[in-house]
């Protein structure tokens, strides 16, 4: 039996799934007893599960997160929420240099940690409460990142999380929150067999995105498909470790390719995509340059004119692909 | 209490004499004391492996100040969960660490306490209470606090305990995460080993005041400041703030001032950058060894002879010369280790 949900909606069912179903998860971070910081994401969960369950914190976001590994090294799968990921830097030490390398360095356990940042951007928010930055995080060894794209994986890529005995760090778009999708139960998931999906088919060229990315890539395949051109759309959903083959799969068929990010350009997640995919190909297989569209290599401005040009598009990806089609080899 | 200024705790010319033992029967003070011994002689071997160039990671000696971490873990069980830092040779070895294990963990090898992943930073006996050593400063605090979270979810008594030093006081992260165990009343003993210097600055150099408890009495935490040198004052101290920790009443501060003999890094006693320690100074903290302060307060507490003494040094030695010589001749960690260490696979169902 199926449902149909928005993604916000499906981040709380996640939620509700782990709290109602493992007595080893809690929820910590900031504003949780609050639905002004986390949306309607976390609602009501504080009166469902229990203030012992769903922390509300200090401003303290290292303290916060430290504290969350702790309780993992100790028998518990917390889930750390920095509602804006631009305040989740502040966390950084614990994240890059605590939770990701605890089992190298130590050569035992790993800390069952789930860390949940939002990214919260638009509307005139400017260069501090604003920012995408799962390209720094997935740089780091040992440090699982999941970005869903869709409500279904909104909720499932939660709860592959938080029962991964690895630290994850979930990132969610509000962007997408208003994406709906048809749902089974909720159940059990692992982490470790999730791959990239072929979210639409096409012969001429592949977008690869993540996150609200790939919602504009299928955006622009719409656009594309009223000019004649099929373009397929590749969901990475998880993006370390990083699993090129869907993509490499993808391009030897259309022998084009563009990244799409919300990211920056400079050493990220796009240009991470065009390396993948250059060194599973032989350069024949490319019938055109492949190209990436991203956010420019600048902070996020706040006035409205600044910020038009600042975030990619679905006609930019478009235009862009259609440039891309229609370059001589 | 109001601890401004550390005052006579700071003066190497005072507290030198045998320690007062009242309260401590015979079995615990020779416990204590080959702890000690253990701890003081096994150091010096790690000393020995880096003249000799065969110890090539950075080690951080702590010989002068093995009262804090024997006088600590008197205190402690198995199932408590306690933290290092950079200088934890002590802490993990007073838990009941293997001496093997942390031989052939400074020497890379796999049987070491981290499969040799670590070396002497990254100490790891979670099966004896010791949750693991890092030396980015200040960084398991918030770890022992969650550890401690856990503990209070778990009810069962046991605490979780920080080790850290004057240093990582300068760090937010400590202030963070003593607000929080405060407000969430978690079981935590906070072990400042204020040992006056971070790797380079003397405290005078880098706080308005020297005593590091004003930071617990700001967070309404219950703090004792106690002469790290002498184990006895620690393991009353420690003893009466873990005990309110296990009854519920929340989190604890010791502050146990000592000194190292050695520089920040390596064997050397004045290797120092920057800022040199004073010679005579040192001298002078080798006076208030918590070592021999604890033989001469046992000869009086417990009558302990020269001939017992000698036995326990003996043994000391001995049990340390056997674990350097096995850990020399350990296996190295396979290649696939490298990235085999990386992620845990699958789920939990």
């Amino acid at each position: 039996m199926s449902t149909n949900i928005s993604y916000s909606r499906g981040i709380l069912d996640g939620f509700r799934y782990l709290l109602g179903n493992h007595k080893d998860v809690f929820a910590i971070g900031q504003g949780l007893w609050s639905p002004w910081y986390v949306g309607a994401s976390m609602k009501d969960l504080d009166k469902d599960f229990g203030k012992a369950r769903v922390i509300d914190t200090p401003v303290s976001e290292l303290g916060t997160t430290g504290i969350a590994i702790g309780a993992s090294l100790n028998g518990y799968r917390p889930i750390v929420i920095h509602p804006r990921m631009d305040f989740m830097i502040l966390a950084t030490d614990q994240i890059v240099n605590q939770a990701a390398k605890w089992r190298h360095m130590l050569g035992g356990k790993s800390p069952a940690v789930t860390i949940r940042g939002i990214v919260n951007r638009g509307g005139e928010q400017g260069a501090q409460h604003s920012q995408a930055l799962h390209s720094w995080y997935a740089h780091i060894p040992g440090l699982r990142v999941v970005m869903p794209a869709t409500a279904d994986d909104a909720r499932d890529l939660l709860i592959a999380a938080t029962l991964c005995d690895d630290p994850v760090l979930y990132i969610d778009d509000r962007w997408c929150y208003e994406q709906t999708a048809d749902v089974a139960p909720a159940g059990p998931i692992d982490i470790t067999v999730q791959r990239p999906k072929v979210r639409r088919e096409g012969r001429d060229i592949t977008l690869v995105a993540a996150s609200y990315s790939t919602i504009l890539a299928l955006e622009a395949a719409e656009l594309l498909a009223k000019k004649g051109i099929s373009a397929e759309v590749i969901d990475l959903r998880v993006l370390n470790p990083l699993d090129h083959s869907v993509a490499a799969a993808s391009v030897k068929k259309t022998g084009r390719l563009l990244a799409v990010d919300g990211g920056w350009a400079t050493c990220g997640l796009a240009g991470e995509i065009i390396a993948g995919v250059a060194e599973a190909l032989p350069p024949s297989a490319f019938r055109a340059r492949p190209r990436r569209v991203t956010l420019p290599d600048a902070p996020a401005p706040t006035s409205k004119v600044l910020e038009k040009i600042y975030y990619p598009t679905a006609e930019l990806v478009a235009a862009t692909a259609q440039q891309i089609v229609t370059e001589e080899p | 209490m109001t601890d401004s200024r550390l005052g006579p705790l700071a003066d190497p010319a005072q507290f030198n004499g045998p320690l007062d033992l009242t309260g401590f029967d015979a079995v615990a003070l020779r416990k204590m004391l080959k702890t000690i011994l253990t701890i003081r002689y096994a150091e010096e071997a790690v000393a020995d492996l880096i003249e000799s160039k065969e110890a090539v990671c950075p080690c951080h000696l702590g010989i002068g100040q093995e009262g804090v971490a024997a006088g600590v873990s008197s205190v402690l069980h198995n199932s408590d969960r306690a933290y290092g830092n950079h200088r934890s040779h002590s802490h993990y070895l007073a838990m009941g660490g293997g001496l093997f294990e942390m031989f052939a963990e400074i020497l890379g090898r796999l049987p070491g306490a981290s499969k040799g992943m670590g070396g002497s930073m990254h100490l790891y006996a979670p099966e004896v209470g010791f949750g693991g050593s890092v030396p980015i400063v200040g960084a398991t605090i918030p770890i022992a606090v969650g550890a401690a979270l856990a503990a209070k979810m778990d009810g069962k008594g046991a605490v979780g305990v920080a080790y850290f030093g004057d240093g990582a006081c300068e760090e937010g992260v400590l202030h963070e995460s003593l607000n929080m165990a405060a407000i969430y009343k978690l079981p935590v003993l906070f072990v400042c080993e204020n040992n006056l210097y971070s790797s380079h600055l003397d405290i005078d150099l880098r706080q308005p005041t020297d005593s590091v408890a004003r930071f617990a009495q700001a967070h309404r935490i219950p703090h004792r400041t106690v002469d790290g040198n002498d184990v006895a004052a620690v393991a009353r101290a420690a003893g009466e703030l873990v005990a309110a920790a296990r009854s519920g009443e929340g989190p604890g501060f010791l502050e146990a001032v000592t000194f190292r003999w050695r520089g920040h890094v390596g064997p050397k006693e004045d290797i120092d950058v920057g800022v040199l320690r004073k010679p005579e100074i040192l001298a002078a903290w080798k006076k208030r060894d918590p070592l021999a302060r604890l033989r001469a307060g046992m000869v009086t507490a417990v009558q302990l002879t020269d001939v017992e003494y000698q036995q326990y040094d003996a043994e000391a030695r001995a049990t340390v010369a056997d674990a350097v010589a096995r850990a020399r001749l350990a296996e190295y960690p396979p290649e696939s280790a490298l990235l085999d260490l990386v992620y845990t696979a699958g789920a939990k169902a």
